[in-house]
């Protein structure tokens, strides 16, 4: 698939939106959230395009080392995970729209794992070749870096993201948090405004 | 609607159309003058606002985009400003009202009067206002009822006096409410159901809150919310008497040979320039915006910016003050259902001189989190797994199971907290970006402590089963901008008169947070508005009487 490329791209319209507009920022702000997204203003459009076909940005070797990761981060156990949520293509049309310009950091990234993934396990090439055990412990050794924290950020933001992004197929990520898309709601809304009710 | 050409002479153009410049645009049209008001920003409408997280954090829909308008920031005078995301305003029409809370808090009678009451604080411009909460009272009851707010009149035995009572009943209370109600009433404390301005009925031809949960940060899609856009703009424009003009950025204000005001220059959608003529200048940018742009608008007359022969503009800022603390619970509150937060205290609101240190404010109980998205990175506590099956099981576990207390506290008038022009920095209209100062005083830091150890007491109370406060930082970034262009009787250090006219220029008036001379301990919205239709009202008054006849 061709690569996209808005016509803005040098105009990076990062929006890190300020905590404080109702004292989130402590929660919010601390650690995980400044330089993450980036949104350029045809993105949304973009991106809505339906569950893709195909990988805008990232060869099939490279979809599968981090498809590999994305699947560490949130694991497929009892219930369905980061790769059945197709996390993926999230990740993959986000650095082909809005995320475009940590293409390089990706690129990069991918070379320091497979390094890394040599270094602990010289006879291995590929990170998703491990089995789940090596790929903890190269994942351990790596989890302080930025490229871990960006690939980390990315896997859970596809994941919870509205479905049309393509990262939370199936609702995976909002049916097992609980999160209903219904968008209207009447009291009682949990159980201890409930409770307040009977008592 | 009304279109003015820009060669018309028109009685007043409004800049910005937030809570203050929609509040002063209902007012003045509706008392027969013709108004334009310049809004930077789109105009949005219900249909426009989605419940897409990633979009809202994505893109700065509703709110200034820093790529385009650029901040710097640093703490002190003596560091160099960097680059950051420091001031955040909304940026469409309606301004803050579209995406803010809710929170609508009238001041208290002690809001007003605190230089009395605790005397001098050495290094700071602690002041009283010129007005009282008494002369403002009217006005909160009429802000109350041409936005819509939502609340139980007395339920605070530490309310201000008020002479009507909400205009709605109290939205529903959610499952944080109520364990915020079961702990401090546990602490002896008098939880109240937040005031908010969010229709629980409908009001005026609009539509009751549906409850979505997408309210804090995002726009409502029907209109339940009161911002300017779905109350008094609307109303405004039905007069036929007032225009709302869209992605107009004002560069100036221009006065003539007399030092008058005369109009205003603004690049419109495509950055021409155009001069909008006006017999009068209502400035209602924000208490960011609106200083700079007072800066911008130098002039042989005014060569330190206009209406600052006091020096005070953008002097002062105060952005308030927050602190935070979340703790879990063992059943679901699902709090993403409905609005943000529904009971608070006051309890600790007033400054108490055996605490050592000045400052008090206002502690709620909500969710805290924008959605999933916001829960699963930034909602955890500290010992939380960051990744694998324990990441993946906390979160499923506790995103329904978590509730925050949340204060908004005092944050004392600095003369070296304030906003200035970048003399490096432009923005994308090649203007001096906004450079903002700030360091919050020692006894801003303590309050913030202070209210921390409150909030986590409550959720004990409460029963939380895990509980974590998150560690209370010095102040970087700010949505709640006051102060810049205070309000006071004597022009060496005021900028605006009680009427919030600018002493030295009396064809302009300064109508936001700017004008606020301590910052108060509550959201600000209600009282801006309050004082946007108090000084609406009396500049139609003086534009009746001749006062500020048009200049030649």
């Amino acid at each position: 698939m061709e690569k996209r490329h808005d016509k803005k791209q040098g105009h990076s319209r990062r929006s890190v939106l300020v905590g404080s507009l109702s004292g989130l920022s402590s929660i919010w702000l601390a650690t995980h959230w400044p330089g993450i997204l980036a949104a350029q203003e045809h993105a949304h459009a973009l991106a809505k395009s339906g569950r893709p076909a195909t990988l805008g940005f990232f060869s099939p070797d490279q979809a599968a080392e981090i498809e590999a990761m994305a699947a560490q981060i949130i694991p497929t156990d009892d219930t369905a995970g980061a790769r059945e949520a197709g996390t993926i293509y999230f990740i993959d049309r986000a650095l082909t729209t809005f995320d475009q310009e940590k293409q390089a950091a990706y690129t990069q990234g991918l070379k320091d794992l497979r390094a890394k993934t040599h270094e602990l396990f010289p006879s291995a090439n590929k990170f998703s070749e491990l089995n789940s055990a090596q790929q903890v412990q190269v994942l351990t050794a790596i989890e302080k870096t930025a490229f871990f924290g960006q690939v980390r950020s990315h896997t859970i933001i596809g994941f919870f993201a509205n479905p049309e992004y393509g990262g939370n197929q199936e609702k995976i990520g909002w049916n097992l948090i609980g999160f209903e898309d219904k968008f209207a709601w009447e009291p009682p809304f949990g159980h201890y405004d409930r409770q307040n009710k009977q008592s | 609607m009304k279109k003015f050409s820009a060669a018309t002479q028109v009685d007043f153009v409004i800049i910005g159309s937030g809570g203050a410049g929609g509040a002063v645009a209902k007012e003045l049209s509706t008392s027969g003058f013709e108004v334009v008001v310049l809004e930077q920003g789109p105009r949005l409408e219900d249909r426009d606002f989605k419940h897409d997280e990633l979009n809202i954090r994505n893109t700065p829909a509703l709110v200034n985009d820093h790529a385009l308008q650029p901040n710097t920031f640093r703490k002190t005078a003596q560091e160099k400003a960097q680059l950051a995301s420091a001031i955040s305003y909304g940026r469409c029409v309606g301004g803050g009202t579209v995406h803010y809370t809710g929170s609508q808090w009238r001041f208290h009678e002690i809001d007003f009067i605190e230089r009395s009451r605790w005397g001098n604080i050495e290094g700071t411009g602690f002041a009283d206002w010129p007005i009282t909460y008494a002369e403002l009272e009217p006005y909160y009851v009429k802000a109350e009822y041409e936005f819509g707010v939502s609340g139980v009149s007395g339920a605070s035995p530490f309310d201000p006096p008020r002479s009507k009572p909400y205009p709605l009943p109290a939205l529903p209370i959610k499952s944080a409410g109520a364990l915020f109600d079961r702990g401090c009433k546990k602490l002896e404390l008098h939880p109240v159901p937040v005031p908010s301005a969010i229709l629980s009925q409908p009001y005026q031809g609009r539509k009751a809150c549906n409850h979505c949960g997408f309210c804090e940060w995002y726009g409502c899609e029907q209109g339940a919310k009161s911002s300017s856009l779905s109350s008094v703009i609307p109303a405004a424009e039905k007069t036929g008497r007032c225009e709302v003009r869209t992605g107009s950025y004002v560069r100036e204000i221009s006065v003539d040979k007399s030092g008058r005001v005369s109009g205003v220059i603004y690049f419109d959608s495509r950055k021409q320039e155009v001069f909008q003529k006006a017999k009068a200048v209502v400035l209602c940018a924000n208490g960011s915006e609106s200083p700079r742009l007072l800066l911008l608008s130098r002039s042989n007359l005014f060569p330190d910016g206009l209406a600052n022969s006091s020096g005070l503009v953008g002097k002062y800022l105060m952005l308030g003050g927050t602190a935070s603390a979340s703790g879990i619970f063992d059943e679901p509150l699902n709090e993403f259902k409905s609005v943000m937060a529904t009971r608070a205290i006051e309890d600790f609101y007033d400054s108490n001189a055996k605490r050592g240190f000045y400052g008090g404010g206002r502690i709620d109980g909500r969710w805290g989190f924008m959605g999933p998205i916001g829960y699963a990175l930034g909602g955890l506590p500290p010992d939380a797994p960051l990744w694998g099956t324990g990441y993946k099981n906390f979160v499923k576990e506790n995103f329904n199971r978590t509730m925050t207390c949340q204060s908004y506290l005092t944050s004392l008038p600095l003369e070296s907290n304030n906003i200035t022009l970048d003399p490096d920095v432009k923005d994308a209209w090649g203007l001096p970006a906004m450079r903002v100062t700030y360091r919050d005083h020692p006894d801003g830091m303590k309050v913030k402590q202070y209210s921390l150890e409150r909030s986590l007491e409550i959720l004990e109370a409460a029963g939380a089963k895990k509980k974590w406060g998150n560690p209370v930082r010095e102040t970087t970034t700010g949505a709640h901008l006051m102060g810049t262009c205070r309000m006071g009787n004597d022009p060496k250090t005021s900028v605006v008169d009680k009427f919030n006219r600018a002493h030295d220029v009396p064809n302009l008036f300064i109508v936001d947070g700017s004008s606020f001379v301590t910052s108060g301990r509550n959201h600000p919205t209600c009282t801006i508005e309050a004082l946007a239709f108090r000084a609406a009202e009396n500049m139609a008054k003086a534009a009746k009487s001749g006062s500020f006849k048009s200049s030649v």
